[in-house]
């Protein structure tokens, strides 16, 4: 890795936070005035890909450097907009990087059969600017400037959203309710801010970290961050505002879905961490209150809740959805239990999820492009059918799981260690409470896939295919992952320990 | 490059593998899968010999996770090496069973079938040799999935709602009880090494050794302790075969098993005793012995009481592991070695009384004998051993059992293994009785079974009869790990 960022051009690397940022914005301009879909994917490759080298050379150098501060257009803060780098969004901006080219590496064979032809090109270049958006809400350091680019990438997820409705209509009605929801959070967010700027007199999150400690009796600064929490659990589809969720999932196109279960609430879940223990800091009674009360209850509630409800679905992609709540809700309980070791393994459990999720949507994807599946029932015999794919969604449902030999083991094991180094216990019940009931919905999928009949053909024969090699390989790459990164776990826990440091020892320089 | 202790450890795992690979490939050419499943036996036998005979130097592989601080590691010790013996050795006698069995039944899916079985002997060898409680965990699971196929094999109704309710519960008490007893270990002792003398010993208080050896023992299911051993008698939807490995030898066994090395190597006897918990369990397995036992009476279907009389019999291991006397402790491990052959000849017997004649119910057995001899005799033996008369192996145990109960006082404890014997009696014996002192029936059977059907269970049922006269050095090489004085 160190080689591969020692390969940069000088001016390359010292404006790279601005860069990364700014490329994809640029492209999307041009992936728009692309003839066709074809070159619209390469030109958002040719982004991802640069995109994503940019981005490890700007982890190596906060691996080594430990913050990275960079000035937008010269301009210092507090007057002008911050990017700033730690270990904490280093993780985010690594999945973003490699869950994003994985996402676009798929996307060819998924948007040629579920977009109109016409619109494949436009579909890009609203992929890029999310892609732009989501990378600036990780590495920016002004928290308007926050704002605006969670939504710049909320504004394009409501269109690609939308665009399902090329394969099924619902999607229109899940793009909407996604967008009055996903914007009320968004106005909760800038009200916050708003009110912070009113209190502290910027906007700069290092600015306001230092004089907040100051007005911690002021009812401004609580009512900010009352409307903070509420807008970025809406948008990290924390339970119970999680209701745009499954619907939007379920019936954006599959590309999308993967891209963004993998992504976007995951960067919301960054935002709620950095907003409580940098702008905001634990120790104050209103924080303090809030890790118990609102982050661990909650998050309890919506591992169990959201499980059930995943049990009973019938939509193959509703039932992941509702499965993805019930993830966030342990990342908020990691995030509750307040401590290093919590933080840790909530960020763990953000980077093992974006994984096994990513290939477990991708596999259903896969699925579909091929016999367009939607409900549990059409995954009858899938491993008579296209074994490859089934292979690889059986790896990625045993690690949402947690069984051993998978990476979702250690998110369960490291969540359970700081919860009962709490002294937690009832907390370890409900995760396992919760996985158990994720044995059972997987178990359905599984025992739908491996057990059940395949549906014959005329002949009497059962059908054979494989998925394109451009979506089996990205499928395959997360699939092993998840089983690498259990037997090397090193990489991913000293990452997230670092990223939790970061987070305890604030934004000040 | 020599044979050494450490390439058999990770042999006893790999091969089965290789042999389950080998049973895929050859899937079209039954003679020769046949043949991979019965050199793999042969094989992995000689493996395991040979790991029993190096037992002393007690080698072993550990591959640390990282610095996660668990660990994957296999580690041979005695109880360890005795488990691998009884499931590798019966095994060869139960693969050429099977081939009979399934042939003679002219089964479908049986490249499926063999493969899974060489799996869950893979899982079984896990189960024994591994050196800490994550790596039995996993094995635990790999086995329980593996034998799902195996029990849902005839694949109709009954039969996947048999499979259904054996998953849920296996896997719900692993899950569910089993593994936070593991998390809780681990945060505890700080490792879950099997560690001579108990991992926990002085490191949890009573009460906590309480609670996590009531999560262990009903979250290892497949000990069938009540009120979690429903699965054993779902399971018995699965082909004979599978009934007599399986739910006689590797799935219950690994079961008792781990139970038993749970409290010798993590809790130690002397924790097991302080614990008041241990008490009640003792209780507990007392009442599944003469339950389970009553219910095997009241039951028909020949499998149906057999495998009562397993969750009966498996009871008794529990029961051995919680009164935690050296003397007691050692009869439970002598239970799984006599147990399982006496009960793999009782399941064969069944098989081959299927197979001959199609009759799966008690009553329609009567007179069978005078027609399968052979078969009726093992049973006959089987039925003794199980009892736990002279001279055959299943007496050492009970009497071990009692003396172990005796020397701790519990003499209660002694009235119910008793009262299970007459049980055991009343239940077992009429059915070789009235096989061979009955009138015959009139319609008759073409032949007396199959060859490769009829002569497994004879041989099991010699192995019994030899075994009671092995018990000295089976006793010399169990005595280091509950420091019995002889």
């Amino acid at each position: 890795m160190e080689f591969l960022a020692s390969l940069m051009p000088l001016p390359l690397a010292v404006h790279a936070p601005a860069i990364i940022v700014v490329t994809p914005l640029l492209m999307a301009a041009i992936a728009a005035l692309m003839p066709n879909g074809r070159l619209g994917w390469v030109v958002t490759l040719v982004s991802t890909v640069f995109t994503g080298l940019l981005a490890l050379s700007l982890i190596v150098d906060v691996q080594s450097a430990g913050v990275i501060f960079y000035a937008m257009g010269g301009w210092a803060p507090p007057a002008g907009i911050e990017f700033r780098i730690d270990a904490l969004n280093a993780v985010l901006l690594l999945v973003i990087a490699a869950l994003g080219l994985l996402s676009v590496i798929y996307a060819l064979p998924s948007v040629a059969d579920e977009i109109a032809e016409g619109r494949q090109a436009l579909f890009y270049s609203a992929f890029l600017v999310c892609f732009a958006g989501l990378v600036g809400v990780a590495i920016t350091g002004d928290a308007f400037n926050m704002f605006v680019f969670l939504e710049i990438s909320s504004i394009s997820t409501y269109v690609m959203v939308g665009m399902g409705a090329d394969k099924d209509r619902r999607a229109l009605t899940a793009a909407y309710n996604y967008l009055v929801l996903g914007t009320i959070g968004a106005t909760f967010f800038v009200i916050g801010v708003g009110f912070l700027y009113m209190a502290t007199g910027t906007l700069n999150m290092a600015g306001m970290a230092s004089r907040l400690p100051d007005l911690s009796d002021s009812r401004v600064v609580q009512a900010a961050f009352a409307f903070i929490i509420v807008g970025l659990g809406l948008k990290a589809a924390m339970f119970p505002l999680h209701l745009w969720l499954p619907n939007a999932y379920a019936y954006a196109p599959n590309f999308v879905t993967s891209f963004l279960a993998t992504t976007a609430t995951k960067v919301a879940f960054y935002t709620l961490v950095r907003f409580l223990f940098d702008v905001f800091w634990p120790e104050a009674p209103f924080v303090a209150i809030s890790f118990f009360w609102v982050f661990a209850i909650l998050g309890i509630i919506g591992m169990v809740v959201a499980s059930v409800q995943a049990v009973f679905q019938d939509d193959a992609r509703r039932l992941l959805a509702f499965s993805s709540v019930a993830q966030v809700g342990y990342m908020m309980l990691g995030l509750g239990i307040g401590t290093a070791a919590g933080v840790s393994a909530g960020m763990l459990h953000l980077v093992n999820h974006a994984m096994m999720k990513g290939a477990l949507f991708m596999a259903l994807g896969a699925f579909a492009v091929r016999f367009g599946i939607r409900r549990i029932s059409d995954l009858n015999g899938f491993g008579q059918t296209m074994p490859l794919t089934s292979a690889a969604f059986t790896i990625a449902g045993l690690s949402l799981i947690g069984v051993p030999m998978t990476v979702g083991f250690w998110s369960k094991w490291y969540l359970g260690v700081a919860a009962l180094e709490n002294g937690w216990w009832w907390a370890v019940a409900a995760l396992i409470l919760s996985s158990l009931i994720a044995l059972a919905y997987i178990g359905r999928m599984l025992a739908a896939i491996w057990m059940a009949e395949p549906p014959h053909d005329k002949t009497g024969g059962i059908a054979h295919a494989r998925a394109p090699w451009l979506m089996l390989g990205p499928l395959w790459v997360l699939a092993i992952a998840n089983i690498w990164f259990f037997f090397q776990p090193d990489f991913l826990i000293s990452l997230t320990n670092a990223a939790a440091e970061a987070a305890f020892s604030g934004v000040t320089r | 490059m020599s044979w050494t202790p450490e390439i058999a450890l990770i042999a006893a795992l790999v091969i089965p593998l290789t042999g389950g690979l080998f049973v895929g490939l050859l899937g079209k050419y039954p003679n020769l899968r046949e043949g991979a499943t019965l050199t793999a036996a042969v094989l992995l036998a000689v493996n395991v010999a040979y790991l029993v005979s190096v037992t002393g130097e007690r080698p072993e592989l550990i591959y640390e996770i990282g610095s996660t601080g668990l660990s994957f590691g296999l580690k041979l010790e005695p109880l360890g090496a005795l488990f691998a013996a009884v499931a590798s050795g019966l095994w060869i006698v139960n693969s050429i069973y099977s081939i009979g069995y399934m042939r003679g039944n002219k089964e479908t899916h049986q490249t499926r079938f063999f493969f899974f079985f060489t799996i869950a002997i893979a899982g079984a060898m896990g189960v024994a040799l591994a050196s800490n409680l994550l790596t039995m965990f996993l094995f635990y699971e790999a086995l329980t999935l593996s034998t799902y196929p195996l029990v849902a094999h005839k694949g109709d109704a009954k039969a996947r709602r048999g499979a259904a309710i054996y998953l849920s519960i296996l896997l719900g008490t692993s899950i569910g009880l089993f593994l936070p007893a593991i998390i809780a270990t681990q945060f505890i002792a700080g490792s879950t090494d099997f560690t001579v003398g108990g991992l926990l010993n002085g490191q949890a208080s009573p009460l906590v050794a309480s609670v996590l050896l009531v999560l262990f023992a009903f979250g290892i299911g497949k000990a069938a302790l009540m009120p979690v051993h429903p699965w054993l008698p779902n399971a018995m939807v699965a082909p004979t075969p599978v009934s007599a490995l399986l739910h006689a030898v590797a799935v219950v066994k690994a079961g008792v098993f781990s139970i038993l090395k749970v409290s010798t190597y993590i809790f130690g006897p002397e924790l097991i005793q302080a614990a008041p918990a241990s008490n009640w369990l003792a209780w507990i397995a007392a009442i599944s012995i003469v339950l389970a036992s009553i219910i095997a009476m009241s039951s028909n279907n020949l499998k149906r009481r057999l495998a009562f009389s397993t969750v009966s019999q498996l009871s008794y291991v529990t029961l051995g592991a919680m009164i935690a006397a050296p003397l007691a402790l050692l009869g439970a491990a002598l239970q799984i070695v006599m147990h399982a052959w006496g009960k793999i000849t009782l399941f064969m017997c069944a098989g081959a009384i299927y197979t001959a004649s199609k009759k799966t119910e008690i009553s329609d057995m009567r007179g069978l004998g005078r027609l399968m001899p052979w078969t009726f005799g093992a049973f006959a033996v089987g039925a003794f051993a199980i009892i736990g008369l002279p001279p055959f192996g299943g007496m050492w145990p009970k009497l071990f059992l009692m003396m172990g109960a005796a020397s701790t006082g519990q003499l209660a404890l002694i009235g119910a293994l008793i009262l299970s014997s007459i049980l055991n009696v009343a239940y077992l014996l009429p059915i070789p009785g009235r096989g061979f002192f009955d009138p015959a029936p009139k319609e008759g059977l073409k032949q007396p079974g199959p060859l490769l059907v009829v002569l497994p269970p004879v041989i099991t049922a010699a192995g019994v009869t030899i075994l009671f006269f092995l018990i000295g050095p089976l006793t010399e090489f169990l005595a280091p790990v509950f420091g019995v004085e002889l």
